[in-house]
């Protein structure tokens, strides 16, 4: 299991200095450290956060959104109408409720659809885990810098610690 | 209630006197539909985000850049039907506090864009929603004098700052902004570095 100070020190290390969002059970371990290190700004929607992002890289900085997939859906005219179409990246920390169908039932529908939503709005996305965790913070710097869009990184229950199954 | 006839001015107008006196080098993020256009024909800088989509996201736009330039002014020229759809970030404002932001909001009463639809701002007050999250100075006008008084004195002060401006369903003959999105960004983050 990743520790959310050594996920935090990651995505700062990789340059990301501004974090909003709206909180997700899956992260609380993750804004707790944010909110500690006092890089934590709370979002009341997750189109809000988005578009933060979006003005935040417009003021020279580098931005990361905290979700839940269920934000996915909120933010995404959002994110087609303004991050994508402006070519303004940002990195989307997305908490992956009803992963396998193992969660409350309001989580089920976007746990089966996230994935090939991600796909069909062309945002590049990629899976953490603790045995790739080196290769998918690479991935994300790499693909951050290259494509000036935003891109997600799917947490899926119990690979950073603080997060409750 | 009704703005009174007679002493309104178009949106347009107030746009023209909001650019003539925001400095060069401050930063105006524009809402979607008419007043982007407007603004672009009447005034085009590098200094100007034109939003297109993203209706109701003007104001979290400004405000993620006045955290992120907490040393510049930044002003989010919006629209009532705007302010409506994305209510929540009045709080986050009014929550966080930005001294450099200042929230213009050109109500017409209507969504001008798409055939003068009437929106709840005939009776919602805005300028009461934004007192009460907490925005630091809100004022209220109509005619262009009181405008450019309040505007001035806005620009002058620590915020955040709320303008209501109660304008005509008048649009001016303005096509599309003529720029690419990501030309805008480009452009943008250049001239406010």
């Amino acid at each position: 299991m990743i520790e959310s100070e050594a996920f935090v020190q990651a995505l700062e290390d990789i340059g990301f200095d501004f974090f909003t969002g709206v909180p997700d059970v899956l992260l609380a371990g993750v804004i707790e450290t944010l909110l500690t290190r006092r890089l934590y700004t709370q979002a009341v929607r997750e189109d809000e956060a988005v578009a933060m992002a979006a003005g935040v890289y417009l003021g020279g900085r580098v931005p990361a959104v905290l979700m839940s997939n269920a934000g996915l859906g909120t933010s995404l005219t959002t994110l087609l109408s303004l991050n994508l179409l402006y070519r303004q990246p940002c990195l989307l920390i997305v908490a992956w409720r009803g992963f396998e169908g193992r969660d409350a039932p309001e989580h089920r529908s976007m746990g089966q659809v996230m994935t090939p939503l991600l796909d069909t709005v062309r945002i590049p996305h990629r899976t953490l885990s603790d045995a790739t965790a080196l290769d998918d913070f690479n991935w994300v710097a790499q693909t951050f810098m290259k494509e000036h869009i935003p891109v997600a990184l799917l947490l899926k229950p119990g690979v950073v610690r603080g997060i409750q199954p | 209630m009704r703005p009174e006839e007679g002493t309104i001015q178009s949106r347009a107008r107030a746009i023209q006197a909001l650019l003539e006196l925001i400095p060069g080098d401050v930063p105006v993020i524009i809402c979607n539909g008419f007043p982007s256009r407007e603004a672009f024909k009447l005034a085009d800088r590098p200094t100007h985000f034109y939003m297109m989509g993203s209706m109701g996201m003007a104001a979290a736009i400004g405000l993620g850049l006045a955290l992120a330039k907490p040393t510049k002014k930044v002003v989010v020229l919006d629209g009532d039907g705007n302010v409506l759809m994305g209510l929540g970030t009045l709080g986050t404002v009014g929550a966080l506090k930005p001294k450099n932001f200042i929230h213009v909001v050109l109500d017409n009463e209507v969504y001008g864009s798409s055939g003068n639809q009437p929106s709840y701002a005939r009776v919602v007050r805005l300028d009461q929603v934004a007192k009460a999250a907490g925005y630091a100075h809100v004022e209220r006008v109509r005619e262009r004098e009181d405008l450019v008084y309040e505007f001035k004195d806005l620009l002058g002060k620590d915020g955040p700052g709320f303008l209501l401006v109660k304008v005509s369903e008048q649009a001016e003959d303005v096509g599309w902004v003529p720029l690419e999105p990501s030309q805008i960004t480009q452009r943008f983050r250049k001239a406010i570095e």
